[in-house]
């Protein structure tokens, strides 16, 4: 019983086997990729391990604090910004292994000629609650 | 008030109901089913009192929510058989089935989260919701989960001719019941926060089991629940930081929690018949027994560390077992403990930090601590572990 984020990045990891940007795809290709990833959402809802999935608008806004009484000071994008987001799905599962298993599942969703991406998705487990019975130490 | 108490006699009637209409005939995924809607009916038609008879109350109506659905299902020759088949009324030994419905929720064909899912809905009555919020996952989520689960166990034990007396299967062996504790043992651990109090309901459902089964390792995991129950309050700082045990208000445990978990852990251990939670459980009663941290009998904390190994043999006693050395033979010892075990187990490197702290490194302490925050799997751990390596720091710059 372990949440774990499954990242999905446009920038930052190597390049995936099967490297064709989407709008080089065919409007087919890209109605196939769609339906893997909601079949993969479904599925996972069938077996009770699915918590959440979001896509996200790739670029967005930077924003900071700018003292006492003044607007928040926006900005970006930035050129040298090195990664961007595309989405997320956070899923509940027994073990590090499924996790695996599932990541490797949606990295396989099709591309360009009906074939598999390959891309990279990170895997980040959640910081859960401390145990009640603390293996810890200290406490 | 009276809709808690209500709540309360509800839950507490759910598995031996689902348990007569199982014998009745039902198979167990229809009549969990069935209990729940008959749950849900009570909740809504018990006003002010319960009825006379709550139980046979329950039963009847879930009954017939049974049969009403088997009527929508399936075909008619088979509900006529069961009407033909419905017992007499009459005494159900209910403490049998309750057991049994343990077993059968805790089946090993079940994966762990599966397993608490079913146990708490149809041991314990909660509702999906309920529990699709303690575990912060989506009600829908919650939902299939516990219907793949009540599919998975609903096959188990049948025969091929389908008879209906091997309708819970096979779960009389005493071996079972450690697949049960398993069970219960994460409920209580692994409870998130919620509008359900799961350490709680997981020491009711384990006092239930207890009343059912005399095992001395339910007793072992009841007395253990207990024992650190007992401590939850002072646990945590307002703030929802951790307060390690050492530094923990001792005037706030709850000293009835206590007093019961050890005189049932002393009843236990007098049967000679010792195992892991009990052990567990006599290591939390020693601590429970200190006044003040000083006090702790680590010597025989150490003793019982080396009982927990010879039953386990985990790595993570062993770990533990490293800790109580350092108290009860100091740091160095506790530190040639630590050395014989892989560095990659989780907490390994926030024992390191503890124990060099303890002998007075405090640079090595101060990195290792840091170390072992980034690596921490919950996030008041990894806040604890930082301020610790931040506290070492100050000193060492100051």
């Amino acid at each position: 019983m372990a949440k774990y984020l499954l990242l999905k990045h446009y920038r930052g990891a190597p390049a995936c086997a099967n490297d064709v940007p989407m709008d080089q795809w065919t409007p087919e290709e890209i109605s196939a990729h769609m339906r893997y990833m909601q079949d993969f959402a479904d599925r996972l809802e069938k077996t009770g391990e699915f918590v959440d999935g979001q896509a996200l608008a790739p670029e967005g806004t930077w924003v900071r604090y700018d003292g006492e009484g003044r607007p928040p000071v926006t900005d970006g994008p930035f050129a040298e910004t090195k990664d961007l987001i595309a989405g997320w799905m956070v899923i509940d599962v027994d073990s590090y292994e499924r996790a695996v298993e599932l990541a490797g599942e949606l990295s396989a969703a099709p591309g360009a000629g009906g074939k598999p991406i390959h891309e990279w998705l990170e895997l980040r487990p959640f910081l859960a609650a401390p145990p009640t019975i603390t293996e810890c130490p200290h406490t | 008030m009276t809709s808690t108490l209500n709540e309360a006699l509800l839950r507490s009637l759910t598995p031996s109901v689902l348990g007569i209409l199982v014998r009745r005939g039902a198979d167990f995924a229809a009549a969990e089913d069935a209990v729940q809607d008959a749950l849900v009916e009570a909740v809504r038609v018990w006003s002010a009192e319960p009825p006379r008879d709550p139980k046979g109350w329950l039963v009847t109506v879930a009954w017939r929510r049974f049969l009403d659905a088997t009527r929508a299902d399936t075909a008619r020759r088979r509900r006529e058989e069961l009407l033909d088949e419905e017992p007499a009324p009459g005494p159900v030994p209910a403490a049998d089935d309750t057991l049994q419905l343990y077993f059968l929720c805790a089946h090993p064909s079940l994966t762990p989260s599966s397993a608490v899912a079913l146990t708490l809905r149809a041991v314990g009555g909660l509702t999906t919701r309920q529990i699709a919020r303690a575990y912060l996952v989506p009600e829908a989520t919650m939902a299939q989960r516990i219907s793949r689960a009540k599919r998975t166990v609903s096959g188990v034990g049948v025969s091929p001719a389908g008879a209906k007396s091997t309708a819970w299967g096979r779960f009389d062996q005493p071996g079972d019941v450690a697949t049960v504790l398993r069970v219960l043992y994460l409920v209580f651990n692994e409870g998130y926060s919620g509008d359900v109090d799961l350490a709680a309901e997981a020491i009711r459902l384990t006092r239930q089991l207890a009343a059912a089964i005399d095992h001395p390792e339910v007793s072992g995991l009841l007395a253990l629940m207990l024992l650190h129950h007992a401590r939850r309050a002072t646990r945590t700082g307002p703030d929802g930081s951790l307060v390690p045990l050492a530094e923990q208000d001792r005037g706030r445990w709850d000293t009835a929690s206590i007093a019961e978990g050890v005189a049932i852990l002393q009843a236990a251990l007098a049967r000679d018949r010792l195992g892991q939670f009990q052990a567990e459980a006599a290591i939390a009663a020693l601590h429970a027994d200190a006044r003040t941290a000083e006090e702790t009998d680590w010597v025989q904390i150490v003793e019982w560390y080396d009982e927990l190994v010879r039953l386990t043999d985990s790595p993570v006693v062993r770990l533990n077992r490293a800790v109580a050395v350092g108290e009860a033979d100091g740091p160095r010892a506790g530190l040639a403990a630590l050395a014989e075990l892989d560095d990659s187990l989780p907490r390994h490197t926030a024992v390191a930090a503890y124990l060099h702290e303890r002998e007075g490194d405090l640079a090595t302490a101060a990195r290792l601590y840091a170390d072992a925050a980034r690596a921490a799997p919950s996030l008041a751990e990894r806040d604890y572990l930082m301020r610790q390596a931040a506290r070492l720091n100050a000193r060492l710059r100051g």
